[in-house]
Order: structure tokens, then sequence, then C-alpha cells
């Protein structure tokens, strides 16, 4: 499908957010400061593919969205209790 | 007054909740009203319901009264409106070039008793204006504020950030 | 109704890209949990409204999406803050303005 004006500046501002983001993952002085920047590009990854089941006119990517959420969320939750559990 | 944390013992109106809960999330995520997606949604639900029904400890604590779902919905309301305006204060913030930020660990005191309506009133925090809920400790909620006004003291900020919120979500949950 | 579509998915790419500005921006862990996870869900959820607006036959999946979005959010930035804070690390305090590179 053709995207219209509006979509193409919507992707390109998703694409500043990401590279934002991968930025704050590469910098971030200390490790929680990398999970929130991993957690952050998650949940623009999660929208993504639900804007992906949209441009190929497929539903299936929003199970897959739904899925990638839920893995997300538990692998940040897993890494915040590592983290937690560190330095006793 | 007792502030500790109270989970109503389980009964079967709180299998019929489950039950219900699990038999909606079913019908969504199938997306049509077929009858056999139907009797296979009540199947499945009813197993998860009494294998795992008692395990659903934080479904407790929901009120029961015709106007619940005229409450939840009220909730949902005002907690959409301050979500967006969460953001907008947010982007102001972030887009002045002087970054106008005072931040501060302060704590709140919440009068909600059920597990649930914590978890609740925690995330509304967390989505709210300037607010991070860190950390919940019975009744109190460690809450990292991006602009605390000077000499602001506990009663001040419970009042400021978590009383609205209490105040819906109280109407439906313990 | 497919511009306003469109609108709304504007909306979700412009509240993402302020929020990961943010996530540069600001001085802190918590000031950057704080950016990061508001907007990154309302921008989520702009999203899905657009999407919805394209395919209006989508949305009780949608609506899941929606839903499970706004609920496992906050938690995720709630428990990242708390193992920061058990970790030792400190919050900027009150008045101090100072942006690290």
């Amino acid at each position: 499908m053709t995207l219209t004006v509006l979509q193409w500046v919507a992707i390109g501002l998703v694409a500043i957010a990401i590279l934002l983001s991968t930025l704050r993952l590469l910098l971030g002085p200390t490790t929680p400061d990398r999970v929130v920047a991993a957690d952050t590009l998650s949940v623009i990854t999660t929208a993504g593919l639900v804007a992906l089941a949209s441009m190929f006119d497929n539903p299936i990517y929003l199970d897959i969205a739904l899925v990638y959420g839920t893995l997300a969320f538990v692998g940040t939750v897993a890494v915040a209790r590592a983290i937690e559990g560190n330095r006793e | 007054m007792d502030n500790t944390l109270v989970t109503p013992a389980i009964s079967l109106r709180h299998y019929v909740l489950v039950f219900g809960v699990c038999l909606l999330l079913w019908v969504l995520l199938v997306g049509n009203l077929a009858v056999q997606e139907l009797l296979a949604g009540v199947v499945v639900s009813a197993l998860v319901t009494l294998l795992f029904g008692s395990r659903f400890g934080i479904l407790t604590g929901l009120r029961f009264s015709p106007l619940v779902p005229l409450y939840i919905a009220g909730y949902l309301g005002y907690f959409m409106v301050a979500l967006v305006r969460a953001n907008l204060d947010l982007a102001l913030r972030v887009i002045a070039p002087s970054l106008p930020i005072r931040p501060a660990l302060v704590e709140v005191k919440t009068t909600l008793k059920s597990p649930l309506g914590r978890l609740l009133l925690a995330n509304s925090i967390t989505l709210t204006p300037g607010t991070l809920t860190v950390d919940v400790l019975d009744d109190t909620l460690l809450v990292h504020w991006v602009y605390c006004p000077p000499g602001t003291d506990m009663q001040q900020a419970t009042d400021k950030i978590a009383a609205s919120f209490e105040r819906h979500i109280g109407r439906f949950l313990l | 109704m497919n511009l306003l579509g469109d609108i709304f998915l504007l909306i979700g790419g412009a509240f993402m890209a302020l929020g990961s500005l943010g996530l540069i921006r600001m001085p802190d862990l918590y000031n950057r949990l704080q950016a990061g996870t508001k907007a990154a869900t309302l921008g989520t959820l702009a999203v899905l409204l657009g999407i919805g607006f394209h395919h209006p036959d989508w949305w009780a999946k949608l609506l899941v999406i929606a839903g499970f979005v706004l609920f496992t959010n906050p938690v995720g930035s709630s428990t990242i803050a708390r193992a920061a804070l058990k970790s030792g690390i400190e919050p900027v305090h009150g008045g101090n303005r100072k942006v690290e590179s």
C-alpha cells in the first residue's frame, strides 16, 4: 500500500524516538538507565508491530504485538529483579 | 484506623467473577461471537476458574453494587484526562531549554486496603503529571515527583497526588 | 476517517519522539523513567487509536493490546525504579538542574 504524507511524518518521528532511545541505551551511565531505554524501545516496538499489521493489512501481526508486549514486560521485570537482588 | 492490607475470603461470587473475566478476555481475543468459539471459551474459562480460581486473590476486594460499571467508567475517563495532561506537561518540560524540574522523593499515605486498589492507585500515580511510584510499603507509597513545590509536607503531597484517584478507585474497590 | 487515523498516528509518533528526547535530556534515572514511560504509553495508545480508525473491524484485539499496555507499563517502570533505589542510585534533589552529557 502507498503511504500518505502524514504517515511518512509519523514514521519519521518514531524513527527519531528509536534513535534517541538507542542513544540512551548506548550512553546510559548505569545499568538501570539502559533498562529504562530498553523498556521504552520495547513499547515503541509493540506500537510498531501494530502499525505493521495495518501496513500489511494482516491482523496476525496484532497477536505478535500482544505476545511481544507480554514477553518484553516479563523481561523488564526479570532484569529489574536481578538488579535489585544483586547488591543485598 | 486500621490500614493493613486486607484480602477478603474467597467466595462463590469470586469464582463467578474470575469466570466472567476469563470469558470476556477470550471473546475479545477471538473477536467474534460464533457459537462454537463461545462454547470453547466457556469450557476453557471454566477449567481455568476451577484450577486456578483460588489463586486470583488480586480480584478480591471489588465492591458489588449495580453502580460499579458506572464508577469504573468514571475512573477510566478521569484517568484518561490525567494521562493526556501528564504528557502535555512533560512535553513542555522536555522542550523548555531551561528544563524546569525540581525532583524530590515524597511519601504518600493511602486509605485503600485491597491489593488491586493499591495496584491501580500506584499505576494511576505513575501515569499522571510528574509523579512516579517507586515503592509500596503497606499503606505508604514512595513517589518520585518531578516538580515538588518548596516546603511540601506529607499531607499536602497526599492531597495533591493521590486524593482524587483514591476517591474514584474507592468507589468500586475496598 | 482515514485522515483522522493518520492524525492520531502523527500524535502518537510525536509523543514517542518527545519522550525519547526526555530520555536523553533528563538529569537522572527517575526523571528519565517518568519521561519514557508516560510518553511511550500515550504514544502507543494514540497509535492504536489511529490504527483503529483505519481498521474498525480490529477493535477487539486493539482494545486488549491497549488495556495490556496501560496495565503493564507503569508496573514495569515502578519495578525498575524500586530496583534502582534499592541498588543505591540516589535521585537528584530539588533545584539541581545539572544536565549530564
